[in-house]
């Protein structure tokens, strides 16, 4: 059960080697958290992943899971429930993709929209069951400011998470009332190995600033969180820029 | 009316079913529906809300069948609420509302003992009792507990130094056990000590019969004092009452704990006896004709919504300061009525949305005699963090209580209200539960939100045997609350 400041005793990681996702983990171990899930695809940076949560003194274990096989995740993320109440499952997987190459790819752009968009929409709608059973949970996703307003840099990552995020707004508006908290988590530019040589847009931060936001989120109970805070006016300014000047902005 | 023209009537332990349940079929997850049965609670603190299956039986048939009809998540008695944490939640189980069942069924006027059903309250049993010139054996620091929350929490009052927990003064208790039986469950019997603060986990108590104490007029004399610093307070919370000799039946003790350094532990000390009919000489006739009445004072209830924050560390510093200063450095003999000596919360309901939507925890300890150094050393470390805690009171406890899970032991109680929304509460409790356990003291479990499980075992010494008991009794855990499974209970 979370606490009174919202912090879970059990936490279900899908995308278990993610940066946020991992440092989201670190934090919580340090206050409340005991047990956790990691799902993801199997390899050795998963195994990895666990034994580090372990050393931290976590009881973790890991379960095949991969966002692109929707047909099994009642399955394989069911039989996680049946082990015990989830008090947070973090949906935290996703690609990036590669914008210039993806636009002469279709498959591979189409792989960047069945990741984040709908193996989210099929792993979410399961998650979401199975916390509206118990009748207590948060379903924090991991969207991005990318999804507020399509860039020509990234319109295929940011569609694929405009369409997460409107999914995730409606699922959070059809679990009031159930116990169920969706709360939404939009990053800018997070630092990390993945991000790594990629071109730092203004405003950006690390996965442990991602994880303390979350933190503050579970304790607010809120159903929106930037990070960094200062995101919120900023995106709110841009989304109503005109196109042609939006266009031209080094962001 | 005088004592002993009231006639009670014999005691009834099955009332009188007066329908059948509505057992229409509902979508649960229709928004629409007016009837959604479903609804998020949380306790008093308002913090981490579940949501559950209410249920509200009116007979004992109808909450034997609730239990029998419990799903995989089980079930879990609530009264009024007025617990702090998630005692009284059960998420994605069901919860038995059970102050329906408020029957009081025999009052014997002479012998000073009540028979009533778990969901009397005791605002409830003091409107009918006091003017019979009978008072609720404990009361906590409001009326609105039912009965059944008195014993699943095993409270305590300021008089606990005379009088001990609650559960000391039932006589007898009924209890709906997960095989759906009903037993009558004597003091002195393992399954009354898991029961005795045992927060619903035994079963669902029914009904209970409880000894009360006998008062001459329905008000108070009270002493107040103020204490300079935390020695000065431990004494005079250790004195008697030098009209009586004895000790005085109540005591309580206001601290301000944003006071530091010399002030450290300054308290105004609040000490009391049932007035006897000679102290209201003093007051005009009128005053006089109806010794026994029993008024409480209502004020409005305070707004649905409030911001965060208003109790902030300023304003608290400020309110704390004044109050102190405005209290009498000694007044005694001063007449009070019960419900403002006892229940001056009560007079504003709702005051708890006064903390924000994120709500407050309350903390309350115990650590023993002799561990004074350990109770300074909290008492500076809340001092120093200066967190604004408006409502913290002390108490000194008596021996402690039979019930496995009861809270109190002899020594000093504290007990602090922080707002949840506090950066760096979380982790701030949990240094302070370090203190706490190594000076072998506890937490109230009827108040805790909180608590990291680990702790439990060494906080309370007879939690193999609760846990024991309960796998015996009720081996598919039918009865299960956000509490037991947050803290593995
Ligand atoms: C302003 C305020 C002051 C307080 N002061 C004190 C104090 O001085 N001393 C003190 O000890 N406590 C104090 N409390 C706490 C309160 O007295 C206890 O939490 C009490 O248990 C609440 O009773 P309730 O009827 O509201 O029960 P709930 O809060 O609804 O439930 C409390 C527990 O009792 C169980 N329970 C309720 N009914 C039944 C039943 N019929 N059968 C079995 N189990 C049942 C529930 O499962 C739960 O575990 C205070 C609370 C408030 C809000
Ligand atoms: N980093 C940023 O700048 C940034 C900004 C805003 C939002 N976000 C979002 O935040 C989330 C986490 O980001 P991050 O930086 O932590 O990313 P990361 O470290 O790259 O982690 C991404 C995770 O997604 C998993 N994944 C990818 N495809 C999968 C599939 N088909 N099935 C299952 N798992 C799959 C990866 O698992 P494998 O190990 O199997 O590949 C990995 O665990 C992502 O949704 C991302 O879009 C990131």
């Amino acid at each position: 059960m979370k606490d009174a400041f919202g912090i879970p005793q059990s936490l279900l990681i899908l995308g278990g080697t993610s940066e946020i996702g991992l440092a989201t983990a670190r934090r919580l171990i340090a206050r409340r958290t005991r047990t956790v899930w990691l799902a993801g695809r199997p390899s050795p940076a998963l195994d990895t992943a666990a034994d580090r949560l372990r050393t931290l003194g976590a009881e973790v274990r890991t379960v095949p899971f991969d966002a692109l096989d929707p047909g099994s995740h009642a399955e394989v993320l069911g039989k996680v429930f049946t082990e015990g109440d989830i008090d947070m499952v973090l949906l935290a997987f996703g690609i990036l993709g590669d914008q210039a190459h993806d636009e002469a790819d279709p498959p591979a752009a189409v792989r960047v929209a069945q990741t984040n968009y709908t193996g989210a929409v099929s792993a979410g709608l399961v998650c979401a069951g199975a916390l509206q059973i118990q009748g207590h949970g948060s379903l924090v996703v991991l969207s991005s400011v990318a999804g507020e307003r399509a860039r020509r840099t990234d319109f295929i990552y940011g569609s694929s998470k405009a369409g997460l995020d409107a999914f995730a707004q409606g699922l959070g508006d059809a679990m009031l009332g159930t116990g169920v908290q969706v709360m939404i988590v939009r990053p800018g530019f997070v630092r990390s190995p993945r991000t790594a040589g990629r071109p730092e847009t203004p405003l950006a931060t690390t996965p442990e600033a991602v994880a303390a936001a979350i933190e503050l989120g579970l304790r607010r109970r809120s159903e929106t969180v930037w990070v960094p805070g200062a995101l919120r006016p900023v995106m709110s300014a841009l989304r109503h820029l005109p196109r042609p000047v939006f266009r031209r902005l080094p962001v | 009316m005088t004592k002993n023209g009231v006639q009670g009537d014999t005691v009834t332990l099955m009332p009188a079913d007066t329908g059948t349940a509505a057992d229409a079929v509902r979508d649960p997850y229709d928004p629409h529906d007016p009837y959604d049965p479903y609804v998020s609670l949380t306790g008093w603190g308002r913090t981490a809300p579940t949501t559950a299956l209410l249920v509200r039986p009116r007979s004992y048939e109808e909450t034997a069948e609730a239990v029998r009809g419990a799903g995989p998540r089980g079930s879990i008695a609530r009264g009024l609420g007025r617990a702090y944490g998630d005692a009284a939640q059960n998420a994605g189980g069901s919860v038995l509302d059970m102050t329906a069942l408020d029957r009081i069924h025999a009052i014997d006027a002479d012998g000073g003992v009540v028979a009533c059903d778990a969901g009397v309250s005791l605002h409830r049993l003091m409107e009918v009792l006091v003017p019979l010139g009978w008072f609720v054996p404990v009361t906590p620091g409001t009326r609105y507990v039912t009965v059944g929350g008195a014993i699943g929490g095993d409270i305590h009052g300021g008089n606990h130094q005379v009088s001990g927990s609650f559960a000391r003064h039932v006589l007898s208790l009924e209890l709906l056990t997960a095989d759906g039986e009903i037993r009558t469950v004597l003091p002195g019997t393992p399954l009354f000590d898991a029961t005795a603060g045992g927060l619903g986990l035994t079963g669902v108590v029914l009904s209970a019969t409880v000894r009360l104490h006998p008062v001459a007029t329905s008000l108070m004399t009270v002493d107040t004092e103020r204490a300079g610093d935390l020695d000065d307070l431990l004494a005079r919370l250790t004195a008697a009452n030098p009209a009586t000799g004895r000790p005085y039946r109540y005591a309580v003790a206001r601290i301000d704990l944003l006071a530091r350094g010399s002030a450290l532990g300054r308290s105004v000390l609040m000490r009391a006896e049932h007035a006897p009919l000679e102290a209201l000489e003093a007051l005009p006739a009128r005053a006089r004709r109806r010794p026994l009445a029993f008024r409480p004072a209502r004020l409005p209830a305070t707004p649905a919504h409030l911001p965060s924050g208003l109790l902030g560390r300023a304003a608290v510093g400020l309110l704390n300061g004044v109050w102190y200063r405005g209290a009498p450095r000694r007044r005694t003999g001063e007449l009070q009525r019960l419900s403002a000596f006892f229940h001056p919360l009560d007079g504003v309901p709702r005051w708890n949305r006064v903390y924000g939507r994120q709500g407050f925890v309350q903390y309350q300890f115990v650590v023993g005699d002799g561990q004074e150094e350990a109770l300074r050393r909290i008492v500076e470390r809340v001092a120093r963090r200066g967190f604004p805690s408006f409502l913290a009171v002390l108490k000194r406890f008596g021996e402690a209580d039979p019930g496995w899970l009861s809270f109190p032991a002899a020594g000093w109680a504290l007990a602090l209200d922080l707002p949840a929304g506090l950066t760096g509460a979380g982790s701030f409790l949990d240094e302070l539960d370090e203190d706490v356990a190594a000076a072998g003291g506890r937490v109230n479990l009827a108040k805790d939100a909180r608590l990291r499980p680990e702790l439990l075992a060494a906080m309370y010494p007879k939690l193999a045997e609760f846990r024991a008991l309960r796998a015996a009794l009720d081996p598919g855990a039918v009865f299960t609350s956000d509490l037991s499974r947050r803290l593995d209970l």
